[in-house]
This record gives structure tokens, C-alpha cells and sequence, in this order.
């Protein structure tokens, strides 16, 4: 009895304490593992493979090739002017909620009396997104009784129809996302605390003004919180859905029609699941490459302080 | 303490006190108008929440309503079943957060104090996840959970918790990185193992970071809507956001009942933000990305 157990154990090698604590962290991660096979790699190799395929979900997949992203690319007029819509709006709101964030911040870091009760308020509006934060905001909008019109009207201006125009529909859209800009305010006003304040006693001894200590320390000091709030903005920009879902669907006259949107509807209601898959994966190579370039230039533009200071 | 000391009034008549004042004073200024661009939206709201259709219509607007129509309230409720659909919102949100809770605090306690060979790559693959676009996921998401028979019903939006979320993993590891080793390192020499050290050392002392992802769990989940409108389709099983959307698209013309269920919908964010305003924060400042 004893013997037999004690050759047991000699055949199974002694782990070392080392070992031992690698297997203890592979058990502490194995439900992040399993959940990144089942719910990320596994749907990503699975996406790429329907945008090979037309699918319609309630058929068998038939394989057609690369034909998807032929026509997603020279056929499909829809998809271009969604993409189009997307680009424009991501040019034109990540640098505003960038320069309104940092603006903000700013202010918001002065050491004034009564300031955290101003830091509440412009942080509020960001933790409220969703249906409810753009009905308000269609209310707002609204041509005849909405709050933005009536304004104009005591000043005596005419204002424009916003969702129900063309013209201004997407406009409105970024002047509704607008109002979230507390979530990358709140990232820059922790990097502006994190900042030395020798550093500008230092400065101020060099004789730097307001203007310069802007430029010389707050800025550089800065540049890792402009990179995260320029990616994430990024990536969360291509990604717009449920604002244009709500407010608008697309319209009017597609002016409004983001990437996602259409994606939704060629996959959820026109049950095109390959199609929809190719698009897909188009944007996610688009969004890859975007934050791959600027990860890759940013070793020349971001400035990170050594560690040990 | 001696440049509090020179501050008294004397000094206040100085030019360069005068100068900051007067900097202060635009500073105020300008924070105060641009409060109210930030409060007007939500005060319109409340305020056309209790107007009648007559009186949403009139201009110039009143900005506090006489009468008040408080039955807008009760009204715009009982149109649809909302408090049914909050309360599933709040039963998605309280599975999610148990699950979350659970996994992301083992898989960061690894991520923070375990060693082993590979670890660098699977953090740094689990922090790319995060800047992944949704969308790429979600139509093999619908056609797995549809093989499952998971469709219509909340286990696509609560298992997936169970198995971790990278930004509360990324969170949880940074806070456990900052918690003395050596409290743990005594716990060891007493006798404990790994589980009752999480248990009976770091758990008690992350409660604020514990919280913060709790506190970002139920956000997340209370304002989503792209997951709950691809996985649910009966009304009965609908969350808050896909319900008020169903109120929009069948009520438009009747603003006041809309606003009064959209403040419905804000109110729980809201009451949240003022309670535990410190868990966003530090939220923020935990995971380091100030830089």
C-alpha cells in the first residue's frame, strides 16, 4: 500500500513553486480564455467566414467567394454613402469633443471655490447616453416647440428643421453627441492633475507666461490623455448606431445613414448575414489600420514622463 | 503656511491680486454659462414633462408649466408596461454585475500578482479586445446564441459577463497592483492559500474599485440598446432603452408623455451619478489612463 503510493507520486514529475504558480494563473484567466474563444476569436474567424458566404439564415450558407466585398466596393452605392456619412462625422467630432474636452478641462482645473460643484454638472450628461438621451435631445430639436428653436427665436433667427433636413441632420447629431464630451473631459482633467505643479514654478522662473506654460508643459504633458481620447474616440465614433437608429434611421435622405446602421439593417432586416459580414470586416480592418497608424506614429508626437519621477 | 499668512487685505489691493481677480471673474463667467448649456437640455426636459399638449405647443414657452400635469406621469407609464421593463433591465443589470464581480476579480487577482510564462501576451491580447469593433461580433454572436435557443431570452446578455470584461479586468489589476504584497505575504506564512487571500485580503480592500466596476456594469447595461434590439424580441421580455424606443416610434406627437418617460429612464443614472460620483472618478484614475 504505502510503496505502490509512493511510486505513484514518483512517476507524476514535482512541480516547483514556480510551476505551480503558472498553472494557478492559467486557472485564474481560464474563464477570460474561454470567454475570448468563445465570444471574441471564435466570432471573428466565424464573421470572416459568412462574408464569404450569401446566407440568408433560414438556407445553408452558399459559398460565393470574395462577391460580398466586390459589391460592397463597386456595386453598392448605399454602402459608400454610409461610409462617407461615418468619415465626416468622425472628422468632425472627435477633434471638437477633443478641443471642447480639453477647453473644459482646463477651466475645470482651476482652483476656484465652489469648482467641484461645475465638474458635476459638465461630467453628468456623459453617463447618460442611450434612447432616453436622444429622445430628450429630439425634443430639443424639434422645429417648431423645441428649446434650440425657440432660443433662436427670441433672438430673432428662423432655425433650421435639424433632424427633418438633410443639411443640418448631421450637424444636430454631433451637437447631441456634444453634450457627452464630460467623458473625455474627465480623462484630461486627470492627466492636468497628474501634472507636477514644480514643473510650473519652474517654468514661471524661466519667466513663462500663461500662454507658454500652455504650450511648453501642459500640452506635451498631455499627450498620452489626447492619444487615449483620440483612439477610443475613434474606434467609438465608426461604431455610431443607436444615436442614428433613434433619431433620425438613416434620413432623412440617407443623410444620416452611418456604416453600423446599415450594416444593422442589410443583417437584421434584409437578413443578408454574408453580406453584412463582409461589411463587417471591412470595418474592422479600417478601424485596426486607423488605430495602428496613430499607435505607431504617436512614439513622435506623445511624450510620456519617465518613471521615478 | 506663510503664503497663507500674506494673504491679507493689503496684499488684495495689489495689481497682481486685482489681475486675478478679475481672471477669476471671467473664469466664472464662463463656467457658469457654459453650466447652463449643459443643464438647460435636462431642465427642458423635466419641464415639458409636465406640459399638456397644449401647453408644450405655446410660445412664448413656459419654463415652469402652470398647471403642472403631474398625470403624465402615471399616463405615460401605464402605455406601455415601463416599470416591467425596468425591472428586466434591473435583473439583466443585477446577473451581469454578480458575474462580473466573480470572474473579473480572479482573472485580475492573476493579471496583478501570479507569474507565469505567457502572461505578458495574454494581457496585452485582452487589452486589444477592448478597442475591437462590436459589430464584427455581433451577427456570429446572434447565430451562436440562436443555436442555442438563447434568443428571446437574457442569457445572451448575461453569460457572456460570467466569463469577464476586459475593462474591469484592466481595472480590478491595476487597483490590486497598488495593494501592499506584503499584507499578502503574511496571509501566506499564516497558513492561507490563494482563494482566502482574494477572499479575505484583496476583496475587502478594493470595495472602491469593486464598486466602480459595478457602478460602470449597471451604466453600461441600463443605456445599452444595439444587444438588447439583436437578442430580444417579445415586448414582455424588452429593457428600458428598447421600450422607450418603442414608446417614441408609436407616441412622437405627444412630447409631454415622452419627456415624462425619458426622465423616467435618466432618473436611475442620474441618482447613481450624485450618490457615487467618487466610483466614476476613480474609476478613471484607477485604471491610470491620465497617463
Amino acid at each position: 500500500m504505502n510503496s505502490t503510493s509512493i511510486k505513484t507520486s514518483l512517476r507524476i514529475p514535482r512541480l516547483n513553486l514556480r510551476q505551480r504558480e503558472a498553472i494557478l494563473f492559467y486557472l485564474c484567466i481560464s474563464p477570460w480564455l474561454i470567454g475570448f474563444v468563445l465570444f471574441y476569436l471564435g466570432p471573428i474567424i466565424a464573421s470572416f467566414y459568412f462574408s464569404l458566404t450569401e446566407w440568408d439564415l433560414l438556407t445553408s450558407p452558399q459559398f460565393v467567394g470574395m462577391d460580398n466585398y466586390v459589391r460592397l466596393f463597386t456595386r453598392d452605392a448605399l454602402a459608400l454613402k454610409s461610409f462617407k456619412v461615418t468619415l465626416v462625422y468622425t472628422l468632425v467630432y472627435v477633434p471638437l469633443d477633443m478641443i471642447f474636452g480639453l477647453s473644459l478641462a482646463l477651466l475645470l482645473n482651476q482652483k476656484l471655490r465652489g469648482i467641484g460643484v461645475f465638474r458635476t454638472v459638465y461630467y453628468l450628461p456623459s453617463v447618460l447616453s442611450g434612447v432616453a438621451y436622444v429622445v430628450m435631445w429630439m425634443w430639443m430639436f424639434n422645429p417648431q416647440y423645441g428649446l434650440i428653436n425657440t432660443l433662436l427665436k427670441y433672438a430673432g433667427i428662423q432655425g433650421p428643421r435639424w433632424l427633418l433636413d438633410p443639411k443640418w441632420a448631421l450637424s444636430a447629431l454631433i451637437i447631441m453627441s456634444l453634450w457627452g464630451v464630460g467623458r473625455s473631459m474627465i480623462i484630461f482633467l486627470a492627466g492636468l492633475q497628474d501634472i507636477p505643479t514644480v514643473l510650473y514654478e519652474v517654468a514661471e522662473i524661466d519667466g513663462a507666461n500663461r500662454w507658454n506654460k500652455f504650450w511648453k508643459v501642459t500640452l506635451p504633458l498631455l499627450t498620452p490623455s489626447l492619444l487615449f481620447n483620440l483612439i477610443f474616440g475613434i474606434i467609438l465614433t465608426f461604431q455610431t448606431f443607436t444615436n442614428a437608429f433613434v433619431a433620425t434611421n438613416g434620413g432623412p435622405l440617407d443623410s444620416t445613414l452611418f456604416y453600423v446602421l446599415y450594416l444593422y439593417r442589410k443583417a437584421f432586416e434584409h437578413l443578408q448575414m454574408g453580406y453584412a459580414s463582409a461589411m463587417a470586416w471591412v470595418l474592422f480592418l479600417i478601424v485596426l489600420a486607423c488605430t495602428l497608424v496613430i499607435f505607431l506614429t504617436s512614439g513622435k508626437w506623445v511624450f510620456y514622463r519617465s518613471i521615478g519621477e | 503656511m506663510a503664503s497663507r499668512n500674506s494673504y491679507n487685505e493689503s496684499d488684495f489691493l495689489q495689481p497682481s491680486h486685482w489681475r486675478r481677480n478679475i481672471w477669476n471673474l471671467i473664469i466664472y463667467l464662463m463656467l457658469i454659462m457654459g453650466s447652463l448649456m449643459f443643464i438647460l437640455p435636462l431642465f427642458w426636459a423635466l419641464s415639458s414633462s409636465f406640459k399638456s399638449d397644449y401647453q408644450v405647443m405655446q410660445y412664448p414657452p413656459q419654463w415652469i408649466p402652470s398647471p403642472l400635469r403631474w398625470q403624465n406621469y402615471p399616463e405615460a407609464l401605464t402605455y406601455v408596461p415601463f416599470w416591467r421593463f425596468a425591472l428586466n433591465t434591473l435583473f439583466i443589470a443585477a446577473m451581469a454585475i454578480l458575474g462580473n464581480l466573480l470572474s473579473c476579480t480572479i482573472i485580475a487577482y492573476g493579471f496583478a500578482r501570479l507569474r507565469a510564462p505567457g502572461k505578458n501576451f495574454f494581457f496585452i491580447l485582452m487589452l486589444s479586445t477592448m478597442m475591437l469593433v462590436e459589430p464584427v461580433r455581433i451577427i456570429p454572436l446572434y447565430i451562436e446564441f440562436n443555436k442555442l435557443g438563447w434568443i428571446d431570452s437574457y442569457l445572451p446578455l448575461i453569460v457572456p459577463a460570467f466569463f469577464g470584461s476586459p475593462f474591469y479586468i484592466f481595472l480590478l489589476r491595476q487597483f490590486f497592483m497598488n495593494i501592499p504584497i506584503e499584507l499578502e505575504e503574511a496571509a501566506l506564512i499564516d497558513g492561507a492559500n490563494r482563494l482566502q487571500i482574494l477572499w479575505k485580503v484583496i476583496v475587502p480592500l478594493s470595495k472602491p474599485a469593486l464598486a466602480a466596476v459595478a457602478i460602470f456594469n449597471f451604466q453600461g447595461v441600463w443605456n445599452d440598446f444595439l444587444y438588447p434590439l439583436v437578442f430580444l424580441h417579445k415586448q414582455s421580455n424588452y429593457t428600458i432603452a428598447l421600450g422607450l424606443n418603442f414608446f417614441r416610434s408609436t407616441y412622437t406627437v405627444h412630447w409631454g408623455y415622452l419627456m415624462a418617460a425619458s426622465i423616467v429612464a435618466l432618473l436611475p443614472m442620474v441618482i447613481i451619478f450624485f450618490i457615487a460620483q467618487r466610483y466614476f472618478i476613480q474609476g478613471i484614475t484607477f485604471t491610470g489612463i491620465k497617463g
